[in-house]
């Protein structure tokens, strides 16, 4: 059984049944535009110092969307006790992870491009740096949050009160990341600094913690 | 091992007090600051102390995971504990220090916000302790803890080139520093080291103690159970 | 020569907390039989069925399971059945099955498509049925689960409470099958309540109580341990 056949099955068979029952995906939406609308009523978006704030108001914004969605990442597997099945087959564990993470970014992604242009247009934001620079960004910070997300879900699984594990494991590791989306966001919305070292912190933060989350997932999916 | 801790104890008696003596009396009086630099001496070595029990937790973490040694997993646990508490020494010993000084509450500065964020991830250490059904807890909290560490470096550094991007005062020593000072700072880091030391070994055989226990009453024959029906 | 066990265990501990659902359980279980494991609820049936399927790891002693303390390297040889279904309630049987099978590594959509609609067929359910699993009855998910735990052909065969809210007419049907496997040479250990559905063909009967085996039988006695 090949890693990346694994992979691609288990990607794809979470986006079948995400897929199938539209709901939670129906529910994570309108909660992501609830958070950006009432981001505006709580930070006046007609002052000036909107600019300056913006970039830390949309990653804020994103990461409690992205939690509201990592919580149920493996909601799936726990019901009817499915993850037993996969922990007693030969697979190995991480196209497991693999799959989950890249499922998270691609879901997280899209709550992204939903928030954004509500952002944009509620704060008038015009970027006065290169605004190509936020694609990357956006994905090394995504992904910074997907899969460390990911991986304390998968912990907070054996723990009580997982809803709240999760953004309690999660939010203090995820801090120099979050530092580094927001400072990146602000210097190229501002034009004022480069982005060009919190680009380079967050590829070395995504870089590390994917290898982390890599080499240890096995052994926690095996802590029961 | 046993006759070792009374005599620990007496030493890390005798060095606070004299730490104490030299911080609040001996010690020269800081020249802008007044006496409420004194509180240097407290406010440092608690932050050293942290540190070296958060590296010991790290190093206990990663023992564990290869040995599955239940002493690394006590050790780890126990330092961290004693290593959160510290931790809140210098987050609170730093506001009164900065207040009077500055006339600020909290600074953003190296320091201050490191400790911040180590606080934070050891209390979320200590509650995935405490929360977790695994019969492994060590495990998930070993990998916790490594996961912790490895973000020590980018914490550093992010902090570090936000101040130079937006510098903003330092809750700190400003400059050399008197050695009359150092020696009273090295005093009372001694006599800190000495407390760790002591509390964490006093928790490290109180938790043993409750493992042997909780193992024996889980183990425990069902014999006079089975007698009384 | 005689084949050695298949599962061996030397006084295993498994402990959670201050419970211990396993307190020193030591026993051998042959190749080609059909064990039968009870107890009251509590007794660690259930958990001794997790440790040799490698899902939970013993506090204290030793498994091994086809020869090997390593039970990742066997799994390709292990089925598994819980009471829970263990299957994706919004897809149907076949898209499950599937799935499963790439996990076993029967990777080429031919062969994979085929051994899934002959195990489905095995437990008498329909292989095109569209409909979701989630939407079976209690009989066809039960059976639809062993389904699974037999796709990959296992030496090994652990089900754990397979026949629980079952009609008695799947339940007559999977014992049968039951026995066809240990007629072709398979090991089975099954946990039941109900041991009366396997008493014709069952080859051992294991008595479990407060985490240990403090008995083992040829036959079923009605109502005395």
């Amino acid at each position: 059984m090949s890693f990346l056949a694994i992979l691609r099955a288990t990607l794809a068979k979470d986006l079948l049944l995400e897929w199938r029952s539209k709901d939670a995906i129906n529910a994570m939406l309108f909660f992501s535009l609830l958070v950006v609308v009432i981001f505006s009523f709580a930070f006046d978006p007609t002052a000036e110092e909107s600019r300056r704030i913006a970039g830390g108001l949309i990653w804020v914004a994103f990461l409690f969307a992205a939690v509201v969605a990592l919580n149920q990442t493996w909601a799936r597997e726990l019901r009817n006790q499915v993850l037993d099945a996969y922990r007693v087959s030969p697979a190995p564990a991480n196209p497991l992870f693999l799959a989950k993470a890249v499922g998270n970014f691609i879901f997280v992604s899209v709550l992204e491009a939903l928030m954004t242009p509500l952002f944009v247009m509620f704060y008038k934001l015009r970027p006065l740096g290169p605004a190509w620079e936020l694609i990357p960004i956006a994905i090394l910070g995504t992904w910074a949050l997907v899969v460390n997300g990911t991986f304390f879900a998968a912990l907070s699984i054996r723990t009580k009160s997982r809803e709240i594990m999760l953004p309690l494991l999660l939010f203090p590791i995820s801090i120099p990341a979050l530092l580094g989306m927001v400072n990146a966001t602000s210097a190229i919305l501002t034009g004022e600094e480069s982005a060009k070292f919190w680009i380079a912190l967050l590829l070395a933060y995504d870089v590390v913690f994917t290898l982390a989350c890599l080499l240890l997932f096995e052994t926690i999916l095996e802590a029961e | 091992m046993k006759r070792g801790f009374p005599i620990l104890a007496i030493v890390t008696a005798v060095l606070l007090s004299f730490g104490l003596y030299e911080a609040l009396i001996a010690a020269p009086t800081e020249r802008t600051m007044g006496d409420v630099q004194r509180i240097f001496y407290y406010h440092v070595p608690s932050a050293w102390t942290a540190f070296l029990l958060f590296l010991i937790n790290f190093v206990a973490s990663v023992t564990y995971l290869i040995r599955r040694n239940a002493k690394a997993d006590i050790l780890a646990m126990v330092t961290a504990e004693v290593g959160v508490v510290f931790c809140t020494v210098v987050l609170v010993t730093g506001p009164i220090w900065a207040r009077p000084v500055w006339g600020i509450w909290w600074t953003w500065d190296l320091r201050l916000t490191l400790t911040l964020v180590l606080w934070l991830i050891y209390v979320s250490y200590l509650m995935l302790r405490r929360f977790s059904t695994s019969s492994q807890t060590p495990v998930l909290a070993a990998v916790l803890a490594i996961f912790g560490a490895l973000d020590v470096p980018l914490v550093y550094f992010s902090i570090w080139f936000f101040r130079t991007q937006h510098p903003s005062p330092v809750i700190g020593d400003g400059g050399s520093l008197d050695p009359r000072m150092a020696h009273v700072l090295l005093i009372n880091w001694a006599a800190f080291l000495c407390l760790a030391w002591l509390v964490c070994w006093t928790r490290y055989r109180l938790e043993v103690v409750q493992r042997e226990v909780e193992e024996a009453q889980s183990l425990e024959s069902l014999l006079e159970g089975e007698g009384s029906r | 020569m005689p084949t050695p066990p298949i599962v061996v265990a030397d006084g295993v501990i498994k402990q959670f907390g201050r419970f211990a659902a396993l307190r020193g359980v030591t026993a051998d279980f042959a190749s080609g039989r059909l064990y039968v494991i009870l107890g009251d609820n509590g007794a660690g049936k259930t958990t001794l069925l997790r440790t040799i399927a490698g899902l939970a790891q013993p506090t204290r002693g030793t498994i091994s399971v086809l020869g090997s303390k390593e039970i990742k390297s066997v799994r390709a040889q292990i089925g598994y059945m819980a009471h829970p279904s263990l299957l994706y309630d919004e897809m149907s049987g076949m898209e499950n099955l599937r799935y499963f099978a790439g996990l076993y590594g029967i990777e080429d959509d031919q062969s994979a498509n085929q051994r899934c609609r002959e195990v489905i067929a095995s437990v008498k359910l329909d292989p095109e049925l569209p409909r979701p699993v989630g939407q079976y009855s209690q009989g066809m998910r039960q059976r639809m689960s062993l389904a699974r735990a037999l796709l990959n052909d296992p030496k090994l065969l652990l089900l754990d409470e397979p026949f629980s809210n079952v009609d008695s007419r799947s339940a007559q049907e999977m014992s049968g099958l039951l026995a066809q496997m240990r007629n072709r040479g398979k090991t089975l250990l099954v946990v039941t309540h109900q041991p009366g559905i396997l008493e014709s063909v069952a080859d051992e009967f294991v008595w479990m109580d407060a985490g240990k085996i403090v008995d083992r039988t040829a036959k079923l006695r009605e109502g005395t341990r």
